[in-house]
């Protein structure tokens, strides 16, 4: 395939994945709107006007931009995993697997389908947050960059975990006890300066950590982790993670008999 | 010239030991009408899957067009459509979207891939239903979808496995016309089927698979004259009575009567039907209608198949 009939392909399967969430969005889109509202409302609120300020911001402030991205987080996970898993499931994947297409791209769509869905919930969830406070951006280019990249990651982990699915219970194990426990111990709500010590280096070995403080420290500035460090484990994992994505596809695991 | 698909030696064992083929060798020529038939499990879909790149082979070659499967993967695929046994399209999708999407998945663009669309949907007549999902067609049209979504980049070998299990004979008999008309255009058709009067009128050349081996790959006119005997059910308007008592068959040909108004003859290559028509008429047995007991290729596939169980 040359290079337009391969951003041909590339672009089928985004606008496919695009237009799947898009049709079911009262599934896709609302309910991850409804629950971070009720962060906002109960954690941010009522809770949080009881609470002294953390790096000089009101605890509300404070945990927008680590909300922000657990919505992020959540949703390109789950729309590359339930999509690619359904398409596993359903034997539809062998539409793509007897094309000239290769692996690579494949991959690379289904992320940007999981990308899509991730800003396009993380946009919404930043749009409810303003009826609770005002959204400060410190830094476009570090706000940015960590969203898509924290996407990018989190749809090659739906990827992975559909690959090697073999029912619909496995694509909702890893979300349930690695992905939420991560997210919630990820520093969203507090900083880890809050923790005891040994906690303290718990808590560096959680990869969401670093992509929560790069968060806020694109929106506020403040972060309890060095910024370079912080991107360069998200790129780390990036690279890894689509390589291994890659091998999967090419050795046919879970697909392939 | 290249032949449309060549293999050699082909070998598979799943994960599980079950060894599914064992050598599979065979060429098919390019605008060959291919017939792949072989009992349940003999391993004509693993080898389908492993040409269509859906099953990794254990050994041996695959060559499509000339195209390596090893070195030359994705120039293969482009030459190969694929229309699988089972349903593989995405059931919540307008049926239309299912096969521009295909299209785009080998680089069509989607102009040109609706242009097509349109053409094989209406071909295959499924264009009133363009706009409908795949799970409310009907089983006919959800075969007939998966030809046109494998035809929409214009494949030059296509591949059918079962394409008409479970399908009424009007709708059937529309899709031979079709894959005629198609074969006709030069497109190479593999085609595996149980329903083996389809491959008889169909096909040109046949290969049987038993065990994981190819057993007999030949062509069809040459295989039917491999058939010795050929048994006929002759209907009569009046009572037999005895007339065919005295008369139960001479050399060549033997007759066993049913009931008083049916009798069965089987008779060898050598021995005609005038020459029975004559015996029949010498006696006053008058024959109101004839027909074929079996067909002629399902007794001849039953005897190969059992020939290499034994």
């Amino acid at each position: 395939m040359n290079i337009q009939q391969q951003f041909t392909a590339f672009k089928t399967i985004v606008i496919k994945e695009v237009l799947r969430f898009a049709r079911i969005w009262v599934q896709t889109v609302v309910p991850p709107v409804i629950t971070t509202g009720l962060y906002f409302v109960i954690f941010g609120q009522l809770i949080g006007s009881q609470l002294s300020n953390i790096a000089g911001y009101s605890y509300m402030d404070y945990i927008v931009p680590g909300i922000i991205l657990m919505a992020v987080i959540n949703n390109s996970y789950a729309n590359v995993v339930a999509s690619f898993y359904m398409s596993k499931f359903s034997h539809f994947i062998e539409e793509m697997l007897v094309s000239p297409m290769p692996n690579y791209l494949i991959v690379t769509g289904y992320v940007i389908g999981g990308v899509a869905r991730g800003l396009t919930v993380g946009a919404v969830v930043a749009l409810i947050s303003m009826f609770f406070t005002e959204i400060n951006i410190y830094s476009y280019f570090v706000l940015f960059s960590v969203v898509i990249l924290t996407a990018i990651l989190f749809s090659l982990g739906g990827f992975i975990n559909a690959v090697y699915a073999n029912s619909f219970d496995d694509i909702s194990i890893i979300p349930t006890f690695v992905l939420i426990p991560l997210t919630y111990l990820g520093g969203i709500f507090y900083s880890i300066e809050m923790l005891p010590e040994f906690w303290q280096s718990v808590s560096l070995g959680n990869p969401i950590l670093y992509m929560v403080n790069a968060m806020r420290y694109g929106m506020l500035g403040v972060s309890d982790i060095n910024l370079f460090t912080a991107f360069s484990i998200i790129i780390l994992f990036v690279v890894t993670l689509f390589g291994f994505c890659l091998f999967l596809l090419n050795t046919g695991k879970g697909i392939r008999s | 010239m290249t032949n449309a698909l060549e293999i050699h030696e082909l070998c598979k064992t799943y994960r599980n030991g079950m060894q599914a083929l064992s050598g599979v060798n065979l060429e098919v020529k390019q605008g060959d009408f291919f017939a792949l038939l072989g009992p349940n499990g003999a391993g004509k879909s693993t080898t389908i899957g492993i040409i269509s790149s859906l099953v990794n082979k254990s050994s041996g070659r695959v060559t499509v067009y000339g195209h390596d499967l090893d070195n030359e993967l994705e120039a293969a695929k482009s030459f190969i459509g694929l229309v699988p046994q089972e349903f593989n399209f995405n059931q919540f999708e307008p049926t239309i979207e299912i096969v521009v999407n295909q299209a785009g998945y080998y680089g069509i663009s989607r102009k040109v891939a609706y242009q097509r669309a349109e053409k094989y949907l209406k071909q295959l007549g499924l264009w009133e239903k363009r706009n409908e999902i795949g799970r409310e067609l009907s089983g006919g049209m959800k075969r007939r979808l998966m030809i046109a979504r494998a035809l929409v980049h214009e494949p030059r070998i296509l591949i059918l496995d079962e394409p008409t299990a479970g399908v009424d004979i009007e709708i059937r008999r529309s899709m031979w016309k079709f894959l005629q008309q198609i074969n006709a255009q030069g497109t190479t058709i593999i085609l595996t089927t149980h329903y083996l009067e389809e491959a008889e009128a169909l096909c040109k050349h046949i290969a049987i698979i038993n065990n994981g081996v190819v057993i007999e790959n030949t062509a069809m006119k040459t295989l039917l004259a491999k058939l010795h005997v050929e048994t006929f059910i002759l209907n009569t308007e009046l009572n037999l009575q005895n007339k065919l008592e005295n008369w139960m068959g001479s050399e060549g040909c033997s007759i066993k009567k049913i009931d008083d108004l049916t009798f069965e003859v089987e008779i060898s290559k050598q021995y005609s039907l005038n020459k029975l028509f004559a015996e029949l008429d010498k006696r006053n047995i008058e024959v109101s209608s004839l027909r074929s007991k079996s067909n002629r290729l399902e007794e001849l596939f039953v005897h190969l198949v059992e020939e290499d169980s034994l």
